[in-house]
C-alpha cells in the first residue's frame, strides 16, 4: 500500500506553480501592491512596538466593543477589494464593444463578478451589520458584554478567515466563475473542475460558522441581558431589529451550510444531489440556496432600518413616531421573508398559481416596509431637524430606497419578471436597495456612533463630500442600468455587439468613479478626523443629544460600559433620564466581574482555515492535520478555567472620577 | 383590469417616458411581450400613486422642519396618531390588493405554458390555425433549434411565420441557460434533463435579437442568435433553404455539435433524426446510456433493488463534461425488457 503513496501529492495536492498567476499582469500588479502594503504595515508595527498591544488588546480581545470595531475594519478593507472588482466590471463593460474586447478575458471577468457579489454580501455587508450590532446592542440594553464573550471573538475570527480564503484565491489558484450563488450544474465538478468553487464553498462555510454563532450569541444577549425595566416593548428599535435579524440568521444560515455541504459531497465524493444524471436535480439547489438567500437580504437590511430609526428620532429631536407599529412591522417582515424565496426564479417554469402565490407574498412585504418609511416620515413631521451627516444619509436613503422598493415590487409581478429577470434592470434594483438601504445606513451609523467609539466626532466636511459623491454616483451608476434592462440587456456579459448601448455603460462607469471618490472622501474623513481629534473631541459622551442608553456612558466607554446597571422606565431610556434630571452615581462603586481575553478564538479559526485550505487543494495531509488540530484546540480551550477577572473597585472609582472631571469641563 | 380604468388616461404619457430610447422590452413586436410591457406600465403607475407622495413629503418635511426654521411647529413628544397609523398601513394595503389581483390574473393569462387565445389585442385566435412547434436546445455556447414538423434544424438562427402561434419546448445539454427573445415574449430557463415550455406569437415581420439570459460559463456573452419574423411565403422559402443545405443531424453529429464552442456561425440541417430531441431531453443521445424517462419508469415501478443496481450497472461516459461521470448503462434493462431485473419487487403495470 505504502509504496503507492505519492508524497508530493499528499502534501501539495493540486497545488503547483501553475496556480500562481505570473502570467496575469493585473493580478501580479495587485499582488506586488498588496505585498508592499503588507510589508509596510508589518514594518510600522515593529517600529512602533505595536505587536504586543495588537495581540493583547485586539486579536485576543473578547470586549464586544473592540470586536465590533474589528468587524467594521474588516468591512472597510473588504469594501475596497469588492469595489475594485466593481470598477473593473464597469470599465470592462464600458470598453468591450464590437471589435474591442476590453481588458478582461471571460476567464478573468467571470471571477471578478463572482468575487464582487460574494465579497460585498458576505464580507462587506455582513461584517458591517454584525459589527454595528456587536458594538451597539449590549450598550443599548445596559449590558457589560454579550452573553458569550469568547464565542464572539471566535465568530469574528471565523468570518475574517473566511475573507482571508477569498483573498488567497486571488493569488493562489482562482476564484469561482459561477456567479455569486454558484448554481449547479455549472458549479458541479463537471462544469467547474478547478479550485474556484472549492474556495467559494469553504470560505462561506468557515465564515458561516462565525455568522451563525454570532447570531446565537446576540439572541441570548438580547433575551437575557436587558437592564431591569427594559421590557420587550421598551427595547430601542435598533435592538429590536437586531433581535429579528439574528433570529433570521439562526434559522437561515444552517440551510446555506447544508446546501453547500451537499454541493461539496457532489464535488468531492461523487454523489448526485444536483448533477444532471442519476436523479440529481439542480432545481433543488436553486430552491435551497434562495431559502437562505432571501432571508439574507432582510438579515442585512433590518438592522439598517434600526439605524435609521435611531438617527431620525435623534436628529429630529423627537420620539420615534409609531414605535409599536415599527416593532410589529419588523416582526412581520421577519416572518414573511421566509415565504417569498421563489420570486428569484419565476422563470424556472413553476405553475401560474405557485408563481402568483410567491409574487403576492413578496408584495405583502412592501406593506410593513412602507409603514416603516411613513413612520420615519412622520417622525420628521413637527421635528427640529439637524442636518448632520448621519441625517443626510438617512434622507438620501428614504428617497432612494422607495425607488428600489418600487422596482422590487414590479419584479415581483411574474409576467413582468419574465422580461426583466436577469437583466440589468434587476442589477439596478438590488443595488438600489442594498446601496440605498444597507450601505447608506452603514455610513450613517459610522458617522453617528464613531464619537461613542473613539471619543471624537468625524469631520463633517469630508463626511458631506462622501455623502454627495455616493448619492450622485449611485444615481449615475445605476439609473442607466434600469434603462439598459428595458433595452433587453442581460447581466454578466463581458462583451457587447450593439454600439448604441455604449453611452449608457460609459455614464454608469462615470457613476462608479464618483462612488470611488465617495469612498476616498470617507478614508480622508477618517484621517482628517484623527488629525483634528482635539477640536472634534466629545467629552460629554452624548454629542448628538441622543436618546438611548449607549449615550449615557462616556466616549469611549469604559471596559465595563456601565458602573451600575441602569434602570429603564421608557423606550427612549436616556432621553427619559435626561428629562427627569438623572444624576450620575458618584460613590458606592464595587468590583466588576468581567470576562478575560483569550487567544483560543484566533487559534481555532486559523486552524480551521488551514484545514479548509487543505480541502480546497486536496492536500489531504494538511486537511487531516488541520482537522485534528482544530479539535485539539477546542478541547484544550474547554480546560481553560481562567476565563474571568474582577476590575477592582478602586479602579472603577478612578475611572468614574476621571469621567466626573471630564463632564465638569464639558459643561463649562 | 376594469379596476384600472381611471389610469388608462395616463398610459400614453408613461409610454412616451419609458420608450424615449430604443427599449425593446417596452416596444416589442409580439403579443405576449406587448402584454408584459403593458403590465409593467400599469404596475408602475399604481405604485407611483404612493411613491411620489412619499418622496415629495420627505423633501418637504426635511425642508420645512429644518432646525433653523423657528416658525415651524415642534412637538417632541408627539409619537402616535391612530388615524395616521390607519392611513400608513391602509394606503399601501389598498395598492397591494389592486396589484395582487392584477398579478393573479396576469400570471395566469400570461403563463408561458398556456396555449395562446388571441393573435393580438384586436384579433382572436383563428380556430383553424395550426401552431408551429420548435424544440430548443441550449448548448455550450450556442442554440440548436429543431423543427419536428418540417424535419429541419438550425444552429443560432430561428425563424417563424408572422401571426402563427409558436410552441417552444426547451431544454439544455449541460448547464442552465435562459431562452429569451425580448421582442417576442418573456424568458424561460433551459435546463438539462428537464423541459420548459413557452407559447408566443410574433406580430411583425423583422429581424430580432435572441440570447441566453442566464450566465452559463465562458462563452456566455456570445450566445446570441437572430430571430426572423417572416411572412408565410418567406417562411416556406426559409424552410426550403434549410432543406437544400444537405447535411443531416443524427446522434453522432449531435455529439460532435454539443462540444463547447463560441460565436458559432449559423448552421443548417436538412434533416434531423426524429427521436433526437427526446434523446437530448432524456440524456441518452449516447445510446449506451439509459434514458432518464426509462430510469424514472423503473423507479416509479418500485426500483430494482441494490443487488441488481450494483452489479456492472455503471459505465464511464466519454462526452465533454461527462468524462468520469457515472451513468446507468442502457443495456441493463428498459421498462419493456425486464429480463435483467431478477430481484425487482413489484411488477410494473401500464408501462
Amino acid at each position: 500500500m505504502l509504496e503507492h503513496l505519492d508524497l508530493t501529492k499528499l502534501i501539495f495536492g493540486r497545488l503547483s506553480w501553475d496556480a500562481i498567476p505570473f502570467h496575469e499582469p493585473i493580478l501580479l500588479g495587485t499582488f506586488i501592491m498588496v505585498a508592499l502594503g503588507g510589508l509596510t504595515v508589518l514594518a510600522l508595527l515593529t517600529k512602533f512596538r505595536l505587536w504586543g498591544p495588537l495581540w493583547r488588546d485586539w486579536i485576543t480581545s473578547i470586549d464586544h466593543k473592540r470586536i465590533g470595531i474589528m468587524y467594521m475594519i474588516l468591512g472597510v478593507v473588504m469594501l475596497l477589494r469588492g469595489f475594485a472588482d466593481a470598477l473593473m466590471m464597469r470599465a470592462q463593460q464600458a470598453l468591450s464593444f464590437g471589435d474591442a474586447t476590453g481588458f478582461l478575458p471571460p476567464h478573468h471577468y467571470d471571477q471578478v463578478f463572482t468575487a464582487h457579489g460574494v465579497i460585498m454580501i458576505f464580507f462587506v455587508a455582513m461584517p458591517f451589520v454584525t459589527g454595528l450590532m456587536n458594538y451597539i446592542v449590549p450598550m443599548q440594553i445596559g449590558a457589560r458584554d454579550v452573553s458569550f464573550p469568547f464565542l464572539n471573538n471566535f465568530s469574528f475570527w471565523m468570518t475574517t478567515f473566511g475573507a482571508v480564503l477569498v483573498m488567497a484565491s486571488l493569488f493562489v489558484g482562482e476564484f469561482a466563475r459561477t456567479g455569486w450563488l454558484a448554481y449547479p450544474p455549472l458549479s458541479g465538478i463537471l462544469g467547474s473542475p478547478d479550485v474556484g468553487v472549492d474556495y467559494y464553498i469553504w470560505s462561506l462555510q468557515i465564515a458561516g460558522v462565525g455568522t451563525l454563532l454570532s447570531g446565537v450569541n446576540l439572541i441570548a444577549t438580547i433575551v437575557k441581558m436587558r437592564a431591569p425595566g427594559m421590557t420587550l416593548m421598551k427595547m430601542p428599535v435598533f435592538t429590536w431589529t437586531a433581535l429579528c435579524t439574528n433570529v433570521l440568521i439562526v434559522a437561515a444560515f444552517p440551510v446555506l451550510t447544508a446546501v453547500l455541504a451537499l454541493l461539496s459531497l457532489d464535488r468531492y465524493v461523487g454523489t448526485n444531489f444536483f448533477s444532471n444524471d442519476l436523479g440529481g436535480n439542480a432545481m433543488m439547489y436553486v430552491n435551497l440556496i434562495w431559502i437562505w438567500g432571501h432571508p439574507e437580504v432582510y438579515i442585512l437590511v433590518l438592522p439598517c432600518f434600526g439605524v435609521y430609526s435611531e438617527i431620525v428620532s435623534t436628529f429630529c429631536g423627537k420620539r420615534l413616531f409609531g414605535y409599536t407599529s415599527m416593532v410589529y412591522a419588523t416582526v412581520v417582515i421577519t416572518i414573511l421573508s421566509y415565504l417569498v424565496w421563489l420570486h428569484h426564479f419565476f422563470t424556472m417554469g413553476s405553475g401560474a398559481s405557485v408563481n402568483s402565490f410567491f409574487g403576492i407574498t413578496t408584495m405583502i412585504i412592501s406593506i410593513p416596509t412602507g409603514a416603516k418609511i411613513f413612520n420615519w416620515l412622520f417622525t420628521m413631521y413637527k421635528g427640529r431637524i439637524r442636518f448632520e451627516v448621519p441625517m443626510l444619509w438617512t434622507i438620501g436613503f428614504m428617497v432612494t430606497f422607495v425607488i428600489g422598493g418600487m422596482t422590487g415590487v414590479l419584479l415581483a409581478v411574474p409576467p413582468a419578471d419574465f422580461v426583466l429577470h436577469n437583466s440589468l434592470f434587476l442589477i439596478a434594483h438590488f443595488h438600489n436597495v442594498i446601496i440605498g438601504g444597507v450601505v447608506f445606513a452603514v455610513f450613517a451609523a459610522i458617522n453617528f456612533w464613531f464619537p461613542k467609539a473613539f471619543g471624537y466626532k468625524l469631520d463633517s466636511f469630508w463626511g458631506k463630500c462622501s455623502f454627495w459623491f455616493w448619492l450622485v454616483g449611485f444615481y449615475l451608476a445605476f439609473m442607466p442600468l434600469y434603462v439598459l434592462g428595458l433595452m433587453g440587456v442581460t447581466r454578466r456579459l463581458s462583451h457587447f455587439e450593439d454600439p448604441s448601448l455604449q453611452i449608457w455603460f460609459q455614464v454608469a462607469a462615470l457613476g462608479a468613479v464618483l462612488i470611488a471618490l465617495g469612498i476616498g472622501s470617507f478614508i480622508i474623513q477618517l484621517v482628517v478626523s484623527y488629525l483634528r481629534r482635539d477640536q472634534l473631541r466629545d467629552t460629554t459622551g452624548d454629542p448628538w443629544n441622543a436618546r438611548t442608553l449607549e449615550w449615557s456612558t462616556s466616549s469611549p466607554p469604559p471596559d465595563y460600559n456601565f458602573a451600575f446597571t441602569p434602570v429603564v422606565h421608557d423606550n427612549d431610556a436616556w432621553a427619559d433620564m435626561k428629562k427627569n434630571g438623572y444624576q450620575r452615581p458618584q460613590q458606592g462603586f464595587v468590583a466588576i466581574h468581567m470576562p478575560k481575553n483569550t487567544a483560543a478564538g484566533f487559534v481555532i479559526a486559523a486552524l480551521s482555515a488551514a484545514m479548509a485550505f487543505g480541502l480546497i487543494w486536496q492536500m489531504w495531509l494538511l486537511a487531516g492535520l488541520g482537522f485534528v488540530a482544530t479539535l485539539v484546540a477546542i478541547i484544550v480551550h474547554t480546560f481553560n478555567y481562567k476565563r474571568d477577572y474582577y476590575i477592582p473597585a478602586d479602579e472603577v472609582v478612578r475611572v468614574e472620577a476621571a469621567r466626573t472631571r471630564q463632564l465638569a469641563t464639558a459643561h463649562v | 383590469m376594469t379596476l384600472l380604468k381611471p389610469l388608462r388616461g395616463l398610459l400614453p404619457l408613461a409610454a412616451v417616458l419609458l420608450t424615449g430610447c430604443n427599449t425593446v422590452v417596452m416596444n416589442p413586436s409580439g403579443d405576449i411581450a406587448s402584454q408584459q410591457a403593458h403590465l409593467i406600465v400599469v404596475s408602475t403607475l399604481l405604485m407611483l400613486l404612493i411613491i411620489v407622495p412619499v418622496i415629495v413629503l420627505t423633501l418637504v418635511f426635511a425642508w420645512r422642519y429644518r432646525q433653523s426654521n423657528k416658525a415651524a411647529a415642534y412637538e417632541p413628544d408627539w409619537d402616535h396618531s391612530t388615524q395616521l397609523e390607519l392611513v400608513i398601513w391602509g394606503a399601501p394595503l389598498l395598492i397591494i390588493i389592486a396589484l395582487g389581483l392584477l398579478t393573479w390574473i396576469s400570471t395566469h393569462t400570461l403563463d408561458p405554458y398556456r396555449p395562446l387565445h388571441r393573435l393580438d389585442a384586436q384579433r382572436e385566435m383563428p380556430s383553424d390555425i395550426k401552431p408551429l412547434t420548435v424544440e430548443v436546445v441550449a448548448l455550450d455556447w450556442k442554440w440548436l433549434f429543431i423543427y419536428p414538423e418540417q424535419g429541419i434544424a438550425t444552429v443560432n438562427e430561428l425563424a417563424a411565420p408572422v401571426d402563427v402561434p409558436i410552441q417552444f419546448k426547451i431544454t439544455a445539454s449541460t448547464v442552465m441557460n435562459s431562452f429569451y427573445i425580448p421582442a417576442l415574449a418573456g424568458q424561460i430557463y433551459a435546463m438539462p434533463g428537464m423541459q420548459t415550455q413557452l407559447h408566443a406569437v410574433i406580430n411583425q415581420a423583422g429581424e430580432f435579437e435572441g440570447f441566453s439570459a442566464n450566465y452559463s460559463g465562458a462563452g456566455f456573452s456570445g450566445m446570441r442568435f437572430k430571430f426572423h419574423g417572416l411572412s408565410g411565403a418567406d417562411f416556406e422559402k426559409w424552410v426550403q433553404t434549410n432543406k437544400n443545405a444537405g447535411s443531416t443531424l443524427g446522434r453522432a453529429e449531435y455529439l460532435k455539435l454539443e462540444q463547447p464552442s463560441e460565436r458559432d456561425p449559423v448552421q443548417r440541417f436538412a434533416s434531423v433524426a426524429p427521436d433526437l430531441y427526446n434523446a437530448i431531453l432524456n440524456r441518452c443521445v449516447d445510446s449506451s446510456k439509459m434514458c432518464m424517462n426509462e430510469m424514472m419508469a423503473i423507479d416509479a415501478a418500485g426500483g430494482m433493488g441494490t443487488n441488481n443496481f450494483s452489479v456492472a450497472t455503471r459505465g464511464e461516459a466519454q462526452g465533454w463534461k461527462q468524462r468520469g461521470a457515472r451513468y446507468v448503462k442502457a443495456e441493463l434493462c428498459t421498462p419493456n425488457d425486464r429480463s435483467n431485473l431478477d430481484g425487482a419487487t413489484t411488477a410494473p403495470t401500464g408501462l
